[in-house]
């Protein structure tokens, strides 16, 4: 049976790929343009590249040296975080990781209450313990980098993007015309400006304009302007659920007696949110993949960092492995991401 | 007591607390640093030799070793620096808009830079120039002696028209051969295509090691621009200008007068030269002038070393990229590194 279905395949791939002579025809040639491109690819990242060794030195010409990436791992993972602190990173993390496991894993009825428990426990959490105080060692923002700082900033930015962009989202729909205009405002303000610039702004001008001796983070103030662009462009992406829904659904839940927020609570947010969900997945794939602009403010992310020790002398001239690794990170992440929506989407709830 | 004599007196006492006045003059930028404990310093986000962060995660290079230099001679600790890492669109804000207390960070004087911004350069750490790379085998001492050679450089770049129009003007036939991109331009020389490549000495000598063999090639030591880099701070705070032109200053005459960081204690017990005595403040109180104690510069030199030492650590033969002193060499050695006497 299984060799019939084995055949049954075989001829069906035959009848895709080489049914006509033209299809034929392109086949060979995208083949051949895919062996181009992958074949020495391959040689320079797999067959010749070096992997065990110290330094330089020990490199092979001609393909890849990951012997530079492993003695900068702790780097690209941590940036200049002090080494004999980084357990506390590594802590935050398996904290973020288990409490999203947490609420993914709970049974229905919990899972709101314990969605917003961790919400209220886990940014502070993470804060005090990338930061210190309270009995650890305080580690100043311009020490974080790498990998933690890419993972940080797109956290937290959203943390800020997500509710106030669907308050906006909320708000564009108000029936009441200053709420609306106010959210027209803001939408239109954070959606129009340019994110380096409003980097820029947040980390140079801020400064200039503030008050003597009020000084906040370069970090948050980084973060907090990346929260309300993306903010801007969430509250979009949620209005376009809003605008799916069909006016009946808020309508009865109203002829039921449900108030405002019972009724966007209980009955719009929940298939809004569900319908724009690609969306907003969308927006935090394009929000981590935009946290390399906070290079241009002394923020050493994972291009940044990658950036910082490509300049060592002893390993100057790894360019390619340096953003070959660096990419493959942000892939696997923003991958892993978009996986994990349509997993969302295709379960039947949020 | 005659109104004479009184008089004289209150002119003493007027002059004498003008005097005072005048050696400490306010400094807000000292007085921050030192409340703070650290010093806050500008640098390159990643420029080999100059700026860079090593295998232990710290900053290092001739641009760091600067700032370190200045903190030990503020602070007495080299380690009371924090590094704000700088793109090139940011650097001139961070400092005026006070985030730095001094920019080290590879940018060239300029008399516009120098006007408009409302920046002072405090001298020269390093004097970068456009020049170029040869093979050994070539037997090219200087940029004359490439005629009838031809020099690979990437189209459109301003290294392009300074050599074109430096050749043209000395009537040397150079072939100027062009590619779209420098790692173009490079692969080309390095495979043989060109007699020359040409860059910035600072950018030649981090390509160097990127070449096949780049024991077979040397950097020309003369080049045909001239782009002095140093250490820049705000208009305003004469005294902390001082401090940074004179830290500066201190490690190029230290080399100048053969102090090193090995031989900084016997120099400053047992040297008969009065310039030595004063530079590590065994005499004069130079120091206390600047509102800095008198071991300013014994620190300095101690804990970071001369110009020299710091030199052939980040960027000379210490260093992966060998490259030789040239115009960075004193000028008493050939160089145009100088100091004005500390007198």
């Amino acid at each position: 049976m299984s060799g019939r279905a084995s055949f049954s395949s075989l001829s069906l791939w035959r009848e895709r790929l080489f049914g006509t002579p033209f299809t034929g025809f392109v086949t060979v040639v995208l083949l051949l343009a895919i062996g181009w491109v992958a074949v020495p690819l391959i040689r320079w990242a797999l067959i010749d590249a070096t992997w065990r060794g110290t330094t330089r030195a020990d490199c092979a010409a001609g393909g890849a040296c990951w012997v530079f990436i492993r003695a900068r791992f702790g780097q690209f993972m941590y940036g200049l975080y002090p080494v004999d602190q980084r357990w506390r990173v590594d802590i935050a993390g398996i904290a973020f990781v288990l409490g999203i496991a947490a609420v993914v894993l709970a049974p229905q009825r919990l899972r709101l209450k314990l969605g917003l428990a961790m919400l209220v426990v886990l940014p502070p959490l993470g804060i005090w313990l990338l930061s210190g105080g309270f009995g650890l060692r305080y580690v100043e923002t311009r020490e974080w980098g790498g990998l933690m700082l890419t993972l940080f900033i797109s956290i937290y930015a959203s943390l800020i993007a997500i509710p106030l962009g669907i308050l906006f989202a909320l708000g564009r729909q108000s029936e009441l015309r200053v709420i609306r205009l106010i959210s027209v405002i803001f939408i239109e303000f954070w959606r129009g400006v340019p994110i380096i610039a409003v980097i820029f702004l947040a980390s140079l001008l801020l400064p200039l304009i503030m008050p003597g001796g009020i000084d906040i983070d370069r970090l948050a103030r980084a973060v907090i302007g990346l929260g309300f662009v993306i903010a801007a462009y969430m509250a979009e992406a949620v209005r376009g659920g809003l605008q799916a829904l069909p006016k009946g659904q808020r309508e009865a839940a109203t002829a039921l007696g449900l108030t405002y927020w019972k009724a966007t609570g209980l009955i719009v947010l929940p298939q809004a949110l569900r319908i724009s969900l690609p969306a907003m997945t969308n927006e935090f794939i394009a929000l981590i993949k935009n946290t390399t602009l906070v290079l241009v403010v002394s923020i050493l992310d994972l291009l940044g960092i990658a950036q910082a020790s490509l300049a060592d002398p002893n390993w100057v001239g790894m360019n390619m492995e340096a953003y070959a690794f660096s990419g493959a990170i942000y892939w696997l992440i923003c991958f892993a991401l978009s996986r994990w929506s349509r997993s969302l989407e295709s379960r039947r709830r949020l | 007591m005659t109104i004479r004599t009184s008089v004289a007196a209150a002119l003493l006492v007027a002059g004498a607390s003008l005097a005072q006045a005048q050696q400490l003059a306010p400094s807000p930028t000292l007085d921050a640093v030192k409340a703070r404990g650290n010093l806050e310093c500008g640098v390159h986000l990643g420029l080999p030799g100059f700026s860079f962060a090593n295998d232990k995660g710290e900053w290092s290079g001739l641009d760091v070793d600067y700032c370190k230099a200045l903190a030990a001679a503020v602070l007495g600790d080299a380690n009371k620096v924090k590094y704000t890492p700088t793109s090139v669109q940011q650097r001139w804000p961070i400092l005026q808009s006070g985030q730095v207390d001094v920019l080290s960070r590879n940018s060239t004087i300029t008399f516009s830079r120098n006007a408009t911004l409302g920046l002072n350069f405090q001298g020269i750490n390093f004097y970068e120039g456009q020049t170029f790379i040869v093979r050994k085998s070539a037997n090219v001492k200087d940029a004359e002696g490439l005629d009838g050679a031809s020099v690979c450089v990437a189209a459109g770049s301003t290294e392009e028209k300074n050599a074109a129009d430096w050749f043209r003007e000395r009537n040397l036939k150079v072939t100027i051969t062009n590619f779209q991109k420098n790692d173009d331009a490079i692969a080309a020389y390095d495979a043989g295509r060109c007699d020359a490549y040409t860059a910035g000495v600072g950018a030649l000598a981090g390509q160097r090691i990127k070449l096949k063999n780049p024991d077979e090639h040397m950097i020309l030591t003369k080049p045909i621009s001239n782009d002095p880099q140093g250490p820049v701070t705000r208009w305003g705070d004469e005294r902390w200008q001082l401090i940074v032109r004179w830290v500066l200053n201190g490690t190029i005459a230290a080399e100048m007068l053969g102090v090193t960081s090995k031989n900084v204690d016997e120099m400053k017990a047992n040297s008969k030269n009065s310039e030595v005595r004063r530079l590590l403040g065994a005499e004069g109180g130079f120091g206390e002038m600047m509102g800095l104690s008198n071991d300013w510069m014994y620190n300095a030199i101690k804990q970071v070393g001369n110009y020299g030492e710091s030199y052939e650590r980040n960027v000379g033969m210490g260093s992966p990229l060998k490259l030789e002193r040239g115009q960075n060499q004193l000028w008493t050695k050939g160089g145009v590194l100088f100091t004005p006497p500390f007198q």
